[in-house]
C-alpha cells in the first residue's frame, strides 16, 4: 500500500508506486489493445521526419491544437471592460459556461455572463423569446449599468437580428426603453476572438455615439484634448493597463481607457463578492467621441474599430503589442505628439533602466533562436523586441495571422540583421508548429499553456507568455508594456535561460564544471 | 462559522424557507413561478427532493450549465484515449474543453493517443454556406494520413451541424468503408439539444449502442479468455486517476476489470464490455443508458456504487461481491480489513480538524450526492446540495440514501441564488466548479472544486479518500481565511453582490 495518512500522495506521486504500475501494465497488455511498441516508437520517429513535416503542411481541412478561439470570447472580454456592465451572450448556453471558465482559469477571477439560453424550439422559431426573457431576468437579478449583447454561432446561423430583437424586448418592457443595450453580431465562425473583442468595442462607441439604436440624437463631436486608449484581447490586461495609466499620468496625458477590465480581473479577497469592479464609465464610453486621438495597443484587435472612429473625425494610432525599447518609444512619443506634452525625465530615465538590463545580460541572450506563437499583435511586439536582444524569431506562428499580418512580420524580419533566417507562419496551428520545432529547432519557445505539449515533445524549453496561462499563477498581474514592461519580459527570458544552462551543466563529475554560481 | 449549530431542525427549515422566498423575490413574476419550482427544503421520508430538474433553464439568470456537446465530447467521448475526437464546427468548443477535465491516461499523445489534443474542422463561413461534409471527409483522411495509429474516429458535432442540415452519418459510413470497416462514429451532440450536458451523455451512450456495439460481429471472437469475475468499470473519467484507485480495490478483491467507461478506456474496452459479468456504475446520470441497454441485450446486470469515504466504499464493495461467490465475497471483506487502518489513521488525523463543519455543494449529476457520505466521515455535515443536470431519479436516490431533514434544494442553481444562499448560511464549505471557485473565495468562503478536484485528486477509493480529507483540512483551515478582512475592517459584516 502506497498511501499513508501522515503523508498524503495524490496524483502526482500516487500512481507512480508498484501496485498501481503493476495494474497498469497489465491493463495495457490485456484489454487496451495496444499498438506493437516498435510500431508506436516507428511512428514518433516518422513524425520528426522534414517528410512527415511536408505532409503536414499539406493539410488543407484539419487544424489541429490551434492557437486561437473563438469571437465570443473576445466579445466577453471587451464587455467586462465598461462600468456595470454584464455581457448577455445570445445563443446556446454551453458557450457562454466555457467562456466563463477559461477566463477564470487564467485570471483565477470570477468572469460573470449570462446567455439566453437558445434550445431546439428556439433553433427552429428563432431566439426572440429568450431576448425578451432573457434581459429582463439580467436586468432584474443582477441590477447592471449596461446589458452587451453579442451571439453565438448558433443564434448567427439562424439569423437571428439583435437590432429588432432588443427593440422589441424594450417595447415589452424587459429593460427601459433608455437603458444601455449596445450589440454586436459575433459568428464563431468568422476571425477568432481578437474580432470579436473588435466587433463589441465598436457596437458599444456606435451606440454611444450614433444615438443609441436611433432612440437618442446622434453626438455631436466637440474636439477636446484628451486621448483614448485602447488594449485590445490581452492576458496581462491587468497588468498592462494599470502601467499603461501610470505612464499616461507620468506625461500628464489626459486620456479615457475604452474597455478597462483591470480592476474587474483583479478584485480583491476581503469578503465581498464584487460582480463589477471598476471600468471604463459610460459616460466616459459616450465622451470619448470628442477626445483628440485614439491610440490601439493591438492593431488586430481593432480592424473596425479604429476606422469607425477615425470616420468621427479624430486621429488613430495603432500599433502592434509593443513591447521592450523601440516599441515604448515609439508609444511615448505618439502620446508626446498628440498631446504636445514633453516625455518626462523620470521616463527617460526608465528607459535609461531596461536599456542597461539589455546592456548587462544580452551576451546570454545574443543570437538564441526562438519560436513563438500566439495572437497576431503579441507575435509582433515579441518578435520586435527578440530583435532588439540580438535573438532571432526563427519561427513566427499565429493561427489567426492575416496575410497581411504575415507582411508585417516579414518587413519586421527585413529590418534587422536577426531577421535574416526568420519566417512567418499565417493560419498554421501547434500541430505546424511541432512540425518545425523537429525539423528546424530553437533554443526556446515562447507561448502560452499548450505550448507544454510542444516542450514535452521536442525538448524546446517554453517561456510561458501569451493567453491562456492556465498553469503558472499571476503572471496576468504583471505588466509587458512600457519599460518596466520590456523588464518584466526581459527577466522571465532569462530566467528560463540560466535555468535551462544550470539544468544542463548539474550532473556531478560528469557536466558540472560550467555550474557556475556567477553568470 | 457555522450558524445552523444551534438551530433546531425546525428553525433551520423555516431559515431555509424564508430564504428561497427571499430570492424568488429578485426574479420577474414569471421566472420567480418558475424557479420557484426548482428550490425546496428537503423533508425527511419524502421519496424525493421536491423539485422539478431536467427542464430548460431560464434565459438570462446566469445558469452554471453547460451543452450537449460538453456532455458528449468533453464527459462521455473525449478520455477514449485511443480515438481521434473531432470538434465538428467552428474552433471555440473544441478550444475551451481542451485537456481541461484531467481525464488521465497512459500512452504517446500525438502518435496513439490523442485525449489531450484539440482537433477541429475550424469551420469558416464557406462551411456554414455551402455544407461541411466535403471537409469532414477531408479531415478524416487528412487524420489517417498524419495520425496513422489511431483506433477510430468519431465526430462531436457542435451547434451548426445541426442547423445546415449536414449530413455526417453518411461521411462516416463511407469513410469507414473506406477504410476498411474503421471504427467511425458521427454524433449529434449539437449544442442546443436538450437543456443542459445531460443530453449529450444519453446521446453519446447511444452513438455507442449503434456505431461501437453493433458493428462487432455475433460470432466475433473475444480478444481473451472470459473469466467468471471479470467487470466492466463504467461511468469514471479518471479524473486525477479516479478510475485507478478503484480499479485496483476491485482486483484486489479478486475481479478483473476488462474495461474503463471511459476514463483512460479505449475503443478495444467499449467493445469488450458485452462479455462482461456484471457493469458497476459510478456516474449513473451519464452512463445509466449503455448500461441498460447492455442489460436488455446481453444480460449484464449492473450495479451502482459510491468510491467517496470509507463508509460508502465497504458498502459498496460488499454490494458489488454479493454478486459473485464466496471468494469475491472473502475477497472484499479482506479488502475492507487491509485499508480499515489507513482510513482509520486518516480520519483520526483529520476528524477533529473537520468535526462539525458545514458544506454547501453544487455539482453535476453525480457528485451532490455521492460525496456526502465522505463529508460524514469527517464529521462533516453538508447542509445544500443541488444538481446542475440532474433528473428525477437522481433527486430521488439523494432523498432516498443522502441528504438529512432540512437540507436544501437547489436544481439549476442560479448565480444570484448561489451567491445568497452562501452569504446568508455562511457554510464553512462550497463545493462546485471553476466558475464559482472566486465568487465565494472572494467573499471569504473556503472552496474547493467538486469537479476536477481543483487540480488534486484521485478522490476515489480507499487512496482517494485520504486526499479528500487532506484537501478538505487544506480548504478549511488555511490561515488566509483569517485574512480577508483588514483589522480595522473586521467588524463589518460581509455584504454580497452589486444587485442587493
Amino acid at each position: 500500500m502506497t498511501q499513508n495518512a501522515e503523508n498524503v500522495l495524490d496524483h502526482l506521486e500516487l500512481f507512480r508506486g508498484p501496485e498501481y504500475q503493476q495494474m497498469l501494465a497489465n491493463k495495457q497488455k490485456m484489454f487496451e489493445n495496444r499498438r506493437d511498441p516498435a510500431e508506436v516508437e516507428r511512428i514518433r520517429e516518422w513524425a520528426k521526419t522534414p517528410e512527415y513535416r511536408e505532409k503536414n503542411f499539406a493539410r488543407e481541412a484539419l487544424t489541429v491544437n490551434p492557437a486561437k478561439a473563438c469571437q465570443p470570447l473576445g466579445a466577453v472580454f471587451a464587455a467586462v471592460g465598461f462600468e456595470g456592465t454584464i455581457p448577455f451572450v445570445h445563443g446556446s448556453q454551453g458557450c457562454v459556461a466555457y467562456y466563463r471558465s477559461h477566463f477564470s482559469r487564467h485570471f483565477k477571477e470570477p468572469s460573470s455572463c449570462v446567455s439566453s439560453s437558445m434550445t431546439e424550439d428556439a433553433a427552429v422559431f428563432g431566439g426572440l423569446n429568450n431576448m425578451v426573457d432573457g434581459l429582463a431576468n439580467t436586468y432584474a437579478m443582477y441590477k447592471p449599468k449596461m446589458i452587451s449583447v453579442s451571439t453565438t454561432c448558433m443564434a448567427e446561423v439562424i439569423g437571428d437580428d439583435l437590432n429588432s430583437f432588443i427593440k422589441t424586448a424594450k417595447e415589452k418592457g424587459s429593460v427601459p426603453m433608455e437603458f444601455d443595450v449596445p450589440y454586436a453580431h459575433t459568428p464563431a465562425f468568422v476571425g477568432s476572438h481578437v474580432t470579436g473583442y473588435d466587433n463589441v468595442l465598436k457596437g458599444i462607441l456606435e451606440h454611444f455615439w450614433d444615438g443609441k439604436a436611433g432612440t437618442a440624437p446622434k453626438l455631436e463631436r466637440v474636439a477636446n484634448e484628451k486621448i483614448n486608449f485602447i488594449g485590445g484581447f490581452d492576458g496581462y490586461t491587468v497588468g498592462n493597463l494599470r502601467e499603461v495609466k501610470r505612464l499616461l499620468g507620468l506625461m500628464g496625458a489626459e486620456y479615457t481607457i475604452l474597455a478597462d477590465n483591470s480592476d474587474m480581473w483583479d478584485t480583491p479577497t476581503d469578503g465581498e463578492f464584487r460582480m463589477y469592479d471598476g471600468g471604463t464609465t459610460l459616460e466616459d464610453a459616450a465622451n470619448a467621441i470628442h477626445a483628440k486621438a485614439t491610440i490601439s495597443m493591438q492593431e488586430y484587435c481593432t480592424e473596425k474599430t479604429l476606422p469607425m472612429i477615425a470616420a468621427h473625425g479624430q486621429e488613430v494610432v495603432s500599433f502592434n503589442h509593443p513591447v521592450g525599447v523601440g516599441g515604448t518609444d515609439e508609444f511615448l512619443m505618439a502620446i508626446a505628439r498628440i498631446t504636445g506634452k514633453d516625455i518626462p525625465e523620470d521616463l527617460t530615465r526608465e528607459r535609461g533602466r531596461l536599456v542597461d538590463a539589455i546592456a548587462d545580460s544580452s551576451a546570454h541572450i545574443h543570437g538564441k533562436k526562438f519560436a513563438i506563437y500566439g495572437d497576431p499583435d503579441l507575435c509582433l511586439g515579441l518578435a520586435r523586441f527578440l530583435l532588439e536582444l540580438g535573438a532571432e524569431p526563427t519561427h513566427v506562428l499565429a493561427t489567426n495571422g492575416s496575410k497581411a499580418w504575415a507582411e508585417k512580420v516579414q518587413a519586421l524580419f527585413d529590418s534587422s540583421p536577426f531577421g535574416k533566417n526568420c519566417h512567418v507562419y499565417p493560419g498554421k496551428d501547434l500541430w505546424h508548429m511541432r512540425s518545425l520545432l523537429f525539423t528546424e529547432p530553437v533554443d526556446f519557445l515562447i507561448g502560452n499553456t499548450y505550448g507544454k505539449y510542444l516542450e514535452r515533445d521536442t525538448g524546446t524549453p517554453l517561456i510561458r507568455i501569451g493567453f491562456p496561462i492556465f498553469d503558472r499563477h499571476h503572471h496576468h498581474r504583471y505588466p509587458v508594456w512600457g519599460y518596466q514592461g520590456g523588464l518584466n519580459v526581459l527577466v522571465w527570458i532569462l530566467d528560463k535561460i540560466f535555468d535551462e544552462i544550470d539544468r544542463n551543466t548539474n550532473v556531478p563529475s560528469k557536466t558540472d564544471y560550467s555550474f557556475d554560481i556567477i553568470r | 462559522m457555522s450558524v445552523t449549530k444551534t438551530e433546531t431542525i425546525a428553525e433551520i427549515k423555516a431559515r431555509n424557507k424564508e430564504l428561497i422566498n427571499e430570492v424568488l423575490a429578485v426574479y420577474p413574476d414569471k421566472t420567480a413561478k418558475r424557479r420557484a419550482k426548482h428550490l425546496n427544503v428537503h423533508e425527511a421520508g419524502k421519496s424525493d427532493c421536491g423539485v422539478k430538474s431536467n427542464l430548460k433553464s431560464v434565459p438570462g439568470v446566469m445558469t452554471i450549465r453547460g451543452c450537449a456537446y460538453a456532455g458528449s465530447k468533453g464527459v462521455v467521448w473525449g478520455p477514449i484515449k485511443d480515438m481521434i475526437h473531432i470538434s465538428h464546427g467552428p474552433v471555440g468548443c473544441g478550444q475551451y474543453s481542451w485537456a481541461a477535465r484531467r481525464n488521465y491516461y497512459i500512452g504517446t499523445t500525438g502518435i496513439d493517443t490523442f485525449v489531450t489534443m484539440q482537433f477541429t474542422s475550424d469551420f469558416q463561413e464557406k462551411d456554414i454556406v455551402f455544407g461541411g461534409d466535403k471537409k469532414l471527409a477531408k479531415i478524416m483522411d487528412e487524420i489517417q494520413e498524419l495520425f496513422p495509429l489511431n483506433n477510430g474516429i468519431t465526430v462531436q458535432s457542435e451547434c451548426p451541424i445541426g442547423l445546415i442540415g449536414d449530413d455526417i452519418e453518411a461521411v462516416s459510413k463511407a469513410k469507414s468503408k473506406e477504410y476498411g470497416g474503421k471504427t467511425i462514429v458521427p454524433v449529434r451532440c449539437e449544442g442546443f439539444r436538450g437543456v443542459s450536458q445531460s443530453l449529450g451523455h444519453h446521446i453519446a451512450n447511444d452513438a455507442i449502442r449503434d456505431w461501437v456495439f453493433d458493428k462487432i460481429p455475433a460470432d466475433a471472437a473475444p480478444r481473451f479468455e472470459p473469466t467468471p469475475y471479470d467487470v466492466a468499470i463504467i461511468g469514471d473519467y479518471n479524473i486525477g486517476g479516479d478510475a485507478w484507485s478503484s480499479r485496483i480495490l476491485l482486483e484486489e478483491m479478486g475481479l478483473r476489470v476488462i474495461a474503463q467507461w471511459s476514463g483512460d478506456g479505449s475503443l478495444a474496452e467499449l467493445e469488450a464490455t458485452p462479455k462482461a459479468k456484471l457493469n458497476v456504475l459510478h456516474c449513473y446520470r451519464s452512463m445509466n443508458y449503455i448500461s441498460r441497454h447492455m442489460e436488455e441485450k446481453y444480460g449484464i446486470p449492473w450495479c451502482e456504487y459510491n468510491f467517496f469515504g470509507p463508509s460508502k466504499i465497504a458498502e459498496s464493495l460488499r454490494k458489488i461481491a454479493s454478486f459473485f461467490d464466496d471468494k469475491i465475497k472473502e475477497g472484499a471483506e479482506r479488502v475492507i480489513a487491509r485499508y480499515q487502518p489507513l482510513m482509520d489513521a486518516v480520519i483520526a488525523k483529520y476528524r477533529p480538524r473537520l468535526e462539525g463543519k458545514t458544506v454547501m455543494l453544487f455539482v453535476g449529476g453525480l457528485r451532490p450526492r455521492h460525496v456526502i457520505g465522505a463529508y460524514e466521515d469527517l464529521g462533516m455535515e453538508v447542509i445544500g446540495t443541488g444538481y446542475e443536470f440532474g433528473h428525477n431519479d437522481d433527486y430521488q436516490r439523494t432523498a432516498q440514501h443522502y441528504v438529512k431533514d432540512g437540507t436544501l434544494i437547489y436544481d439549476d442553481v442560479t448565480g444570484y441564488e448561489f451567491e445568497k444562499f452562501v452569504d446568508k448560511i455562511q457554510p464553512d464549505l462550497v463545493g462546485s466548479g471553476i466558475k464559482e471557485k472566486y465568487v465565494f473565495q472572494k467573499m471569504g468562503v473556503p472552496f474547493r472544486q467538486m469537479h476536477s478536484w481543483d487540480y488534486s485528486g484521485p478522490y476515489h477509493g480507499y487512496d482517494g479518500f485520504a486526499i479528500f480529507a487532506r484537501d478538505m483540512d487544506m480548504a478549511i483551515n488555511s490561515p488566509v481565511w483569517k485574512m480577508t478582512r483588514a483589522p480595522w475592517k473586521r467588524a463589518a459584516p460581509p455584504s454580497l453582490m452589486a444587485a442587493e
